[in-house]
């Protein structure tokens, strides 16, 4: 199982708190949206950056993140 | 299987609405246990004639995995403006794609079954078949991505008709959150013929990658614009042959999300391998020509153009990304001699891929790289101030 974060992209509105907390994970783009820095549409997220990840959820004011294991 | 029935496979050789015209070519509707049909259609290797191509087997699988009676929609949106292939087959032969509608119904034990229309699709045909099965044609609403299906889902729950995040799939939770099975009208047609003949009578036309017979809507610089029907895996310049293409520069397979065959290549199968090379699909069977005199960048800031105002607006990379693409390109179309414009274009159609609730900003990107690979060297002629299409219009 790997920890996955997805962006509900109907949901952000570039808030950019994700980017910030999420620093190793998450760029931001030319408009201001997360930009996946591995290129997958739902980033995986380390072990060490798990908590961080679930700041990120807890903080994005929209509502548009979440933290879930896919298989592979 | 005597010869006369060969000839009613043939999806456009339909009887148009008359039910009974239709039963004495086809038979009744058979009717299938769940079991028998999703073998019948993993065997037949069908894949959704919509545009996406997905394992129609894989679909009802999916959906009959739910605990709850689910929902099947019939997409007849043709949201795409080159494709007219789900119009005219429902004109000539609705009752098949009911048919289709109707094997799943009884299959399924569905809640709700339902024909969705889109605004460009005449529902004459449709509901004259229709009113006399007590099947149910919904007109709805038009746009690009009005035929996604969760944007389907949405109009018919009542909403406005624009993607959802895809972290549920409609197959899990869709229309009044029931499993949702949302196949395109050309694919329920298809799946009433080889329910009837089977999946080796569907498999003996076509090639293994690409089997069964598909339509395409063949458009652009031809002498006859219009829908044929032809073999999966035939060869491009086979395909638009009926059409008569006149001076063809390139040809767009798979419409304004898809990419250009070059004239140079038209010998290409239509199969998911063989386009692979052109970085396209078959997608809904869009085959529009471009003549030599047509500048190709000035017909892509055109489109680029038209997807931009077709974004719905919800993802910041397509709401933002498609119109900055759409006026680079606009901006190489007339002349700017901006040597940087084709890299800054490739940028722009890498960063806004994979990042969006629907495949809008993915599609329109691909198409846009396409343009830029395909025609780099007409892209190089206007970089030096010049544009070979105008100097084929002035010579001619």
């Amino acid at each position: 199982m790997t920890a996955r974060l997805h962006i509900d992209w109907t949901r952000c509105d570039g808030h950019g708190s994700c980017a910030e907390l999420l620093p190793e994970l998450l760029a931001v783009d030319d408009f201001g949206f997360p930009l996946s820095r591995d290129g997958e549409r739902d980033p995986a997220v380390a072990d060490r950056h798990r908590q961080a990840a679930r700041h990120a959820v807890r903080s994005c004011p929209v509502m548009a993140l979440r933290l879930y294991d896919a298989v592979g | 299987m005597t010869a006369p029935q060969a000839a009613s496979r043939v999806l456009l050789d339909g009887a148009g609405p008359d039910h009974d015209a239709h039963l004495a070519r086809y038979g009744v509707c058979p009717r299938p246990r769940l079991d028998h049909l999703l073998a019948t259609l993993a065997h037949s290797g069908l894949v959704g004639r919509g545009g996406a191509g997905f394992p129609t087997a894989m679909k009802l699988r999916a959906v009959a995995a739910g605990s709850r009676k689910p929902v099947v929609v019939g997409n007849a949106m043709e949201s795409e403006p080159l494709s007219s292939k789900d119009a005219v087959l429902l004109a000539r032969n609705p009752h098949l794609v009911l048919d289709g509608l109707e094997i799943l119904a009884q299959a399924l034990h569905t809640r709700r079954t339902v024909l969705a229309v889109g605004p460009e699709v005449d529902p004459a045909s449709a509901m004259a078949a229709a009113g006399t099965r007590g099947l149910q044609v919904v007109p709805l609403a038009g746009g690009f991505t009005a035929g996604q299906e969760s944007a389907l889902v949405n109009q018919l729950e009542g909403r406005l008709g624009v993607p959802r995040d895809p972290f549920t799939r409609v197959t899990e939770r869709g229309v009044d959150g029931r499993p949702t099975l949302v196949l395109n009208a050309e694919t329920l047609a298809q799946l009433a013929l080889l329910v009837r003949y089977g999946a080796p009578w569907f498999r003996s036309v076509g090639t293994d990658d690409a089997p069964g017979r598909s339509l395409f809507t063949i458009s652009g610089s031809v002498e006859r614009p219009g829908v044929v029907e032809a073999a999966g895996g035939s060869r491009l310049v086979d395909v638009v042959a009926p059409a008569v293409p006149v001076r063809p520069a390139a040809v767009l397979v798979g419409g304004y999300h898809g990419g250009w065959v070059p004239a140079s290549h038209l010998t290409v199968r239509l199969s998911a391998v063989d386009l692979a090379a052109f970085r396209t699909t078959v997608g809904a069977g869009v085959l529009h020509v471009l003549d030599d005199a047509t500048c190709p960048v000035e017909f892509a800031a055109d489109v680029t153009a038209y997807l931009a105002e077709e974004s719905t607006g919800q993802c910041g990379p397509c709401l933002n990304g498609l119109p900055h693409l759409a006026t680079n390109l606009r901006r190489l179309a007339t002349g700017v001699r901006d040597p940087s414009l084709p890299s800054e274009i490739a940028r722009m159609s890498a960063l806004v891929t994979g990042r969006g609730a629907c495949a809008h900003p993915d599609g329109s990107a691909r198409f846009v790289a396409s343009t830029l690979d395909v025609f780099r060297s007409h892209v190089a002629a206007h970089l030096d101030g010049y544009c070979p299409s105008s100097q084929r219009r002035e010579a001619s």
